[in-house]
């Protein structure tokens, strides 16, 4: 195998599931509550359906896909 | 921690090998008596390899006659894993790049019972107590076993693991890693919250599940299974995670157990991403061999908590 580097990006958007998000501390949700980040990695909730918003848990699977 | 009660003729040979130190001579081990002895005597075994007994001896783990027995403990389990999925109705091996959705297939498709709504909707506070007494032989070593795997893998998944590690393990904060979380949980409920508190009282399908778990993590061969049964476990883990948090509430059980499964509602959902993606699914990129391995595993996985789920059910009268 060659050392090459390998693709690492800090936002990710996951096929029918949330944005997951590499190295953010502050969050501003569709409200325009801030919300501060207490790990390295968070989900953001791109089906609107989370109870968490603006942290994704895990409704968008529960969802008919279209 | 002191050994556990034995529960036959094998479990009670191995408490007193571990108790005798390094002098013995060993003799070859009785037959166990049932799967319940068998599986507490590997359970035993294992636990040398993570914080051990007081009364048994540091020098126990790596004792020759010791390993023999571990080794053919653990090799029956694993016949015994491998025979249930030979069994399942199991899907034609995908290629690598498909292995995330195909994980995603075999999670949704699962339809063992399901413990989360009975606690949301039903459970008396006596039942939700013997889950989670049944719980914590494993959440009390919360990621423990999986991290015996970081040395085993290839660079993108190593990385992958340890950056779900690191969260597991309150990323750096003793006071946010998940095993406190959940001891700090058991208090708030009236339970004991030390290490191994409740291995007497684990059904033999908690304890199968726990030395499957340690079985996947150590030995290198078994890395694809361990990782396979990290994805299942990570995506099977938020939304009951939610249930259980609402269940804890109706029956007045607030506290630092609701913390410990809110806390799993936001982290699993990151944890189901990476450990699909960027750990199975590189890991079957670069080891396509380890691909139906990735499958096993996620399927015992899956297999093992519907058993503990059955036997609880069974045992509490509840018709499922
Ligand atoms: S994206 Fe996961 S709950 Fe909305
Ligand atoms: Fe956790
Ligand atoms: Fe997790």
């Amino acid at each position: 195998m060659s050392e090459a580097d390998f693709d690492h990006p800090d936002i990710v958007l996951e096929p029918h599931g949330p944005m997951l998000v590499r190295g953010a501390s502050t969050i501003r949700d569709a409200e325009g509550t801030l919300h501060r980040v207490e790990r390295p990695v968070v989900a953001l909730c791109r089906c609107d359906k989370s109870s968490r918003k603006p942290w994704c848990d895990g409704t968008h699977k529960v969802i008919p896909r279209r | 921690m002191r050994m556990p009660k034995a529960r036959g003729p094998l479990s009670e040979w191995v408490v007193a090998r571990l108790a005798e130190g390094d002098t013995y001579l060993g003799g070859s081990a009785p037959l166990p008596a049932d799967q319940d002895d068998e599986a507490i005597a590997l359970w035993t075994l294992h636990e040398l390899s993570y914080r051990g007994f007081e009364d048994a001896s540091d020098d126990a783990e790596r004792n020759p006659v010791v390993v023999v027995v571990r080794h053919d403990l653990e090799s029956s389990l694993e016949r015994r894993l491998r025979g249930r999925w030979d069994h399942a109705d199991r899907p034609n091996l995908p290629a690598a790049a498909d292995v995330p959705a195909e994980l995603e297939e075999l999670v949704a498709s699962d339809d063992g019972p399901s413990l989360a709504d009975h606690v949301r909707r039903s459970a008396d506070v006596d039942q939700v107590l013997e889950l989670l007494r049944q719980r914590s032989v494993y959440q009390l070593k919360e990621a423990d076993p999986t991290a015996w795997v970081v040395p085993h893998l290839p660079t993108r998944a190593k990385a992958a693991l340890m950056e779900l590690q690191f969260d597991e393990y309150g990323n750096g904060n003793p006071n946010l890693l998940h095993a406190h979380l959940f001891a700090k949980g058991l208090e708030s409920v009236g339970l004991r919250s030390e290490y191994g508190g409740y291995v007497d009282d684990a059904l033999p399908e908690t304890l199968e599940l726990n030395n499957a778990l340690s079985m996947f993590g150590m030995q290198r061969r078994l890395r694809g299974a361990a990782m396979g049964h990290l994805a299942a476990f990570e995506m099977t883990s938020s939304l009951p995670a939610r249930k259980i948090a609402q269940g804890l509430g109706r029956l007045g059980l607030d506290g630092d157990m609701v913390g410990y499964y809110d806390e799993h509602v936001e982290a699993d959902a990151v944890h189901e991403q990476l450990a699909a993606r960027d750990i199975c699914g590189t890991l079957a990129e670069d080891e396509p061999d380890q691909v139906a391995e990735i499958l096993f595993g996620a399927f015992t996985c899956l297999d093992l908590e519907s058993r503990v789920a059955t036997a609880l059910f069974r045992a509490w009268g509840v018709e499922r």
